[in-house]
């Protein structure tokens, strides 16, 4: 049990070093994201149906793989620091929180993969 | 006020869409029969539901993305301004929503 103050305690021991990585990282991936996004949605409606056949093809049109992976990366990671976020503010119990932000981690980390993995299977098989 | 929840629960409604766009091409990458699978469940009517959600989450988030990029670089900051704007994403979301499943079908 310390009588100093919580700003006492910190004072002198620098900061995190990692705020800024957070909010520029923020706003990089949100900025790609506008761009990656709006090709997305562009290309879905240039889509002449969502069938299996229509999909493996589009998909498989090297700029679409490339291009569809950067999404899927840059949204698992744009999601991963929102995520942190929210887990941040609402998740207060230390044990919950640390185990809460692993999971998202692990799960973020999981699904960029997996899309990835998707679209190579598809993009090699064509 | 309402805006900054509303881009809250929109980015936490499309990072469990991303799980679907990576189950997406992950039964496309399974084959023909698993794709199927997935195109039947999305086609359901709760299904066309969340789809129509994470379409406005998405125009919704990156209009008020806009906006918040917009913000830090010190612009759009005073009352008048940051009401005007919010209408604008609103108005604008709502919108696209609308012009983007218009086109789709």
């Amino acid at each position: 049990m310390s009588l100093k103050t919580p700003l006492g305690r910190v004072l002198g021991l620098g900061s995190a070093k990692e705020g800024t990585d957070h909010w520029w990282g923020q706003r990089v991936s949100a900025v790609a994201m506008l761009m990656l996004g709006s090709w997305f949605i562009y290309s879905l409606l240039q889509l002449e149906s969502l069938t299996y056949l229509d999909v493996i093809r589009f998909i498989g049109v090297p700029l679409n793989g490339v291009l569809l992976s950067l999404l899927s990366i840059t949204l698992s990671y744009h999601s991963y620091l929102g995520v942190q976020v929210v887990i941040e503010d609402y998740v207060h119990a230390p044990g919950t929180k640390v185990v809460s932000l692993l999971l998202s981690r692990f799960a973020h980390v999981f699904v960029a993969i997996a899309a990835v993995y998707g679209i190579l299977v598809i993009g090699i098989g064509s | 006020m309402v805006l900054s929840i509303l881009h809250r629960m929109t980015g936490v409604a499309m990072s469990i869409g991303l799980i679907v766009l990576a189950a997406w091409l992950m039964q496309a990458a399974a084959g023909p029969e698993a794709y199927l699978r997935f195109t039947v469940a999305m086609s359901s009517l709760i299904g066309k539901l969340f789809l129509v959600g994470w379409s406005f989450a998405f125009f919704f988030h990156a209009a008020n993305g806009v906006r918040h990029l917009a913000w830090d670089t010190g612009r759009g900051f005073d009352k008048r301004q940051a009401d005007r704007s919010a209408w604008i994403v609103v108005g604008f979301a709502a919108a696209a929503t609308a012009a983007f499943w218009w086109a789709a079908t």
